[in-house]
């Protein structure tokens, strides 16, 4: 039951961190950070599917309300959810966990692993974005790097946050 | 039909994946060219006062600042006023002015949330269709051109910023006349733009000042900015050029919104133009 507490406030703290501080970030002009999208990635493992999609759409909407953009959003977030269910279904055996299923988290699958799905999963979310909101390849160079350099502020910001709120407690 | 549930329900975020997706493109495409008016976005209650509150306490963290720009513009007006002036003919007598008549009025409005990191970007104003703002305003300050209203609630409105792939201001050089069209430049750098399509007898020079013309919706003469690179790109059968803006728009806080009294008129006039087809 806290679960779902704990995961109502982390999705309005992220979109309040996203629409009021991140956004007025950006570095050199190309490099903006998009953290709200760790709320999808921190979901539980058994989470179904038929909550997960609507949540990381409900999740998009509310960032593409305050950004002006509908649909945008939501478009990357939805993508990124199903990118999820993918990364998870190849790396994470169900079996070897009885009922203590971990949570996605630094301190419960390791650095390594939690790495590799941030990364991939902010890069799939990253790219969509960016295209689908310039959508014209006349300004790819520039697409492409405020692609790249995002990803990277991105998963720094997600790392951070992983190791201040979920490192592995120790015994 | 078993078989059909077995195999959705075994592929099911697959299927969700596509229902989300579907209804997310499908508002992307529908909804973002402000065509069709949608709720989801700054104008509405619930957005538009959670920006107005965080932009409440901003404010109070910048009011130095403010106060400095808004006494500067104050000296720059009084200088503009009668009793600034002095009367060089021995005549005097009162003139009923009956010729200039108001053609555009001005309301001022506070910016509530601006974004200047995006390739689309957008301005709130804390003001609505209840102040008489309405879609196709033009938006200025006290340094030149800010965007173009593309939609307002009764308390809120909607700025498509300069800084906005789509935005289109037909410009002019202030000194040759010669005219052309404005818009942001591809590098997302959000204080330089590009004049493109003018005409090649024109001879602009570093510096030359570039304004609004009499083809849009702003009156004649709003700075846009100065000309700062003559040759940013090659290609084109016309004379482009880099131009830096006048506005800041990193620090907007105060901006008027012109209405355009004979706008209505206008409008109307070349609407019932394009349904009766020329003779």
């Amino acid at each position: 039951m806290s679960k779902v507490v704990i995961n109502i406030v982390r999705f309005i703290v992220l979109v309040f961190i996203q629409v009021f501080l991140l956004k007025n970030i950006a570095v050199y002009d190309l490099s903006t950070p998009y953290l709200y999208i760790l709320f999808v990635m921190l979901l539980p493992f058994q989470t179904p599917h038929l909550l997960l999609f609507p949540l990381a759409f409900l999740l998009g909407l509310s960032i593409d309300a305050f950004y002006d953009t509908p649909g945008l959003y939501a478009a990357a977030t939805v993508l990124m959810a199903f990118v999820r269910v993918a990364f998870v279904s190849i790396t994470v055996q169900k079996e070897n966990f009885d009922n203590t299923m971990p949570e996605p988290t630094i301190g419960s699958m390791g650095f390594r692993w939690f790495f590799t799905y941030a990364t991939i999963l902010t890069l799939f979310h990253h790219f969509f974005l960016f295209n689908l909101e310039v959508f014209s390849l006349n300004e790819i160079k520039y697409t492409l790097s405020r692609f790249l350099l995002s990803s990277v502020f991105t998963v720094f910001l997600i790392l951070i946050s992983g190791f201040l709120f979920f490192r592995k407690k120790r015994v | 039909m078993r078989h059909l549930l077995i195999f959705i329900t075994k592929y099911s975020a697959f299927f969700l994946f596509l229902i989300f997706e579907g209804i997310s493109l499908y508002i992307f495409i529908n909804y973002n060219d402000f065509q069709k008016a949608s709720f989801i976005n700054t104008s509405n209650e619930v957005t538009g006062n959670l920006y107005q509150k965080v932009n409440d306490v901003d404010d109070y963290l910048r009011l130095k600042e403010i106060n400095d720009r808004l006494a500067r513009e104050n000296a720059q007006l009084r200088s503009h006023l009668k009793s600034a002036k002095y009367n060089d003919t021995a005549k005097t007598g009162k003139v009923v002015d009956t010729i200039n008549k108001q053609q555009y009025t001005y309301t001022e409005a506070r910016v509530i949330n601006n974004s200047v990191n995006s390739r689309v970007n957008f301005i709130t104003l804390n003001k609505g269709s209840n102040n008489g703002i309405a879609r196709g305003m033009g938006v200025v300050t006290g340094a030149g051109v800010v965007g173009i209203v593309v939609q307002a609630s009764p308390h809120f409105s909607i700025v498509r910023s300069l800084l906005h792939k789509d935005t289109r201001i037909s410009a002019m050089l202030a000194k040759s006349k010669e005219g052309g069209s404005f818009r942001w430049a591809d590098d997302m750098d959000p204080h330089k733009g590009l004049l493109y399509d003018v005409a090649n007898s024109a001879q602009p020079h570093l510096g030359d000042l570039v304004v609004t013309d009499e083809h849009s919706l702003f009156p004649i003469g709003i700075p846009v900015g100065k000309v700062s690179n003559l040759r940013p790109k090659t290609g084109g059968f016309f004379l482009n050029m880099e131009v830096r803006l006048a506005v800041n728009f990193s620090n907007l806080e105060y901006v008027f919104v012109i209405t355009n009294k004979l706008a209505q008129e206008q409008t109307t006039l070349e609407a019932q133009q394009k349904k009766e087809p020329n003779e």
